[in-house]
């Protein structure tokens, strides 16, 4: 069939199928894309799944008191108890806190999971950083484990002066279906 | 343009040896672009039945607070299931209908360029929607996560059906790419000696700006749906945040797609409106140019625009404000349509036959559509409206008297060229003014209960919103039941078999290649290419 085509349509149309694979893989290219912006503007808690280094230059703002909120949420109907020590810490801008999270296998079977943080206000959350935090691995727990995680964080001085409170939450997802990242991941807990 | 040449087509076809097909293989092995054009019509008509259904079985629900006929969860298969059928499977396919009827003929060449392409487009959607419909039948739910299909209502949550639906999707993408590729290369390269960019009619144009469209965004939804397929069935995750996702992602990904889409749903119709306001205004168009760049404007704005369907995802404030001003802009080249349609009828010797009618209907309420979109626009509006039945209200003023509206237009328009009889005046004026009336009753009240704080998607409600639904309910059998006059009309003329009662100009002020063909056309037309001077 192809072979009666005249010439200038063969062109025209394998030009437009280029186009059109193109697009199906600029569908795909979004992914790191976003990936990418999210991590540059600390959108939807993308700033803060890696650790960041401490700037020995940075000096603590003793003049502002910023309280962080924790909270947390088991997502789906994952059985674990999971909640943050204190409700809440004061911290001066630039000054290093560590706080646990505690959690606890309830679900009978030992199991990979894995928690994804989350920072609002918008506008602080490219500010809160953190120097180690269980989210940044999956953590793996034996049936009936218990567990303090910590995260060590501070928030960046140059963060806005409009911003009094911030809030971290996690959400703890079931990770077994999903590429083991390491084996056996305990770093830092304190196991009870 | 050349009369006498084109008329050298009206040449008998008696010993013709290659006409259609008899039976059930005619329509099966067409490449016919008349032909196909009829059977994009036809299932558009079922679709457009079997989702209005739907639709009344929606309003039925919504008469009353509290369970009326549904259970909730069948409630939102309805919603779902109509949303998705009247996008993809009633004015996607009708537009297609449409480009495949009239524009070889705008254009003088015999055929679409690629005719077994043409075939292959078509005769995906049945198939499309038999497996999309069949989930109604299956034992689990049937789709239920709204025509947006976010994630993870549509992922993690979504019904075994999803799949179905997946594949569906792919079929219709398939369908649609082919189409528009087949209308590009169509208008590329088949126009008439003499048919120069700047004489072509503002429908081609239209459709060519948005066979683009189609091209750049169909492959993102195919990217998109097949991502939810490996999201489902391998593990990845694209959109769940266990494993490294982002459910939001989703929503970027979805309304790139998206938003170009809604213009991929108006284009043609404003193609349309272009070609019968001139007609019964007894004038050329007033700013042709400025209609192709505003069409054009149009398309390329709708790439930078999709996150004001995302204000209250958490999106960072220079977003918001962009995307608020740059979705704003698209008021101006829609500005200048309407602008140039009220100029065009502006002094001209106006009469209102049915399309004409419909052209006006589409130009007002369109408008009021769009003023209303100008308002969810606004980021800090939008905070109030979002979700809420004023946003359901918007885009049924934008696709029910705009897209559909414009379709009916284009079917009383050609519908005598096409077969060759006038329709009844009578009734198409009582269906013109039963759909206004209905469409309105409908529609209107839904911006007040948005205001007041209705929810979308939503099968129960609060007492104090009672009086409205009813109101909209009854509009709605009013406007669903008058588009059965439509079927009567559009049914009569294509089977009747007394002579034909229209002249092949049809319309005394209409311009254009499609008036020098008799009517109704013959099969095969334009085999010599009119010289256009």
């Amino acid at each position: 069939m192809s072979s009666s085509l005249p010439k200038n349509h063969k062109r025209l149309t394998l030009i437009l199928v280029c186009g059109v694979l193109f697009m199906f893989g600029f569908c795909y290219m979004l992914v790191p894309l976003y990936e990418l912006v999210c991590k540059k503007e600390g959108l939807n808690g993308r700033s803060v799944k890696s650790a960041t280094a401490l700037d020995p230059k940075m000096r603590v703002d003793k003049s502002r008191v910023i309280k962080v909120f924790f909270t947390s949420t088991l997502h789906g109907p994952l059985k674990f108890r999971f909640v943050p020590l204190q409700r809440y810490v004061e911290v001066h801008p630039g000054e290093t806190k560590l706080i646990y999270f505690f959690a606890e296998n309830q679900t009978g079977h030992e199991i990979t999971v894995q928690a994804i943080p989350s920072i609002t206000p918008n506008d602080a959350a490219r500010f809160l950083k953190k120097t180690e935090c269980f989210c940044f691995t999956q953590q793996y727990f034996f049936k009936k484990e218990k567990a303090d995680m910590p995260v060590y964080f501070f928030v960046d001085p140059a963060v806005s002066k409009d911003i009094k409170e911030i809030t971290l939450s996690y959400t703890l997802f079931d990770a077994s279906g999903f590429e083991k990242k390491q084996e056996h991941s305990t770093k830092g807990r304190i196991d009870l | 343009m050349n009369h006498d040449i084109a008329h050298n087509n009206e040449i008998s076809h008696d010993d013709d040896h290659h006409g259609p097909e008899t039976g059930f293989k005619r329509w099966l092995f067409t490449t016919n672009h008349k032909d196909i054009g009829t059977l994009y019509l036809t299932l558009s008509c079922i679709m457009f039945f079997v989702a209005g259904t739907m639709a009344l079985i929606i309003r039925v629900e919504l008469f009353e607070p509290g369970r009326v006929i549904l259970n909730p969860e069948f409630f939102n298969q309805m919603t779902t299931m109509h949303g998705l059928i009247m996008v993809f499977g009633v004015i996607m396919p009708a537009m297609a209908g449409l480009a495949n009827w009239l524009i070889p003929m705008m254009i003088g060449s015999p055929d679409m360029a690629l005719p077994r392409l043409n075939n292959w487009s078509f005769w995906l959607l049945p198939f499309a929607f038999s497996l999309l419909g069949s989930t109604l039948f299956m034992s689990g739910p049937a789709p239920d996560f709204g025509w947006t299909f976010y994630a993870p209502l549509s992922t993690t949550y979504g019904p075994k059906s999803t799949d179905f639906f997946i594949f569906s999707i792919h079929l219709m993408g398939a369908s649609s790419i082919m189409a528009a590729l087949n209308i590009v290369v169509t208008i590329f390269n088949m126009r008439a000696p003499g048919m120069t960019w700047t004489k072509l009619p503002i429908f081609v144009w239209t459709w060519l700006i948005t066979a683009f469209l189609l091209l750049a965004v169909m492959p993102v939804l195919a990217g998109c749906v097949t991502m939810m397929l490996m999201d489902r069935h391998f593990h990845t995750s694209f959109f769940n945040a266990a494993g490294g996702g982002d459910p939001i992602l989703f929503q970027h990904v979805f309304w790139f797609f998206g938003h170009p889409e809604v213009y991929i749903l108006i284009l043609p119709g404003f193609g349309v409106i272009s070609e019968v306001i001139p007609t019964f205004s007894r004038k050329p168009l007033f700013g042709y140019m400025s209609m192709v760049y505003a069409s054009c404007m149009i398309a390329i704005l709708g790439f930078v625009v999709w996150m004001h369907h995302m204000f209250t995802t958490g999106a960072p404030y220079e977003a918001q404000l962009f995307f608020m001003y740059a979705t704003m802009l698209v008021a101006v080249p829609t500005g200048i349509k309407v602008f140039n349609w009220v100029a065009t009828i502006f002094k001209g010797s106006i009469t209102f036959e049915t399309p004409m009618l419909f052209a006006l209907g589409f130009l007002v309420m369109f408008t009021l559509g769009g003023f209303s979109g100008l308002m969810l626009a606004l980021v800090p509006s939008d905070y109030q409206y979002r979700d809420s039945y004023f946003v359901v209200a918007h885009f049924h003023y934008v696709l029910v008297s705009g897209s559909l509206f414009t379709i009916i237009t284009a079917v009383y328009y050609w519908l005598p060229k096409w077969t060759g009889q006038m329709y009844s005046e009578r009734l198409g004026q009582i269906h013109f003014w039963l759909s206004v009336i209905g469409m309105n009753v409908t529609f209107l009240p839904m911006h007040f209960l948005g205001l007041a704080g209705m929810p979308r998607r939503i099968p129960d409600y609060a007492l104090q919103f009672t009086d409205f639904n009813q109101i909209c309910t009854i509009g709605a059998f009013i406007f669903g039941f008058a588009q059965l006059i439509l079927l009567y009309i559009v049914l009569k003329s294509c089977f009747s078999k007394s002579k034909p009662t229209a002249t092949s100009q049809v319309w005394e002020g209409a311009k254009g290649l499609e008036w020098t063909l008799p009517s109704p056309v013959p099969y095969h037309t334009f085999e010599t290419a009119p010289v256009i001077q």
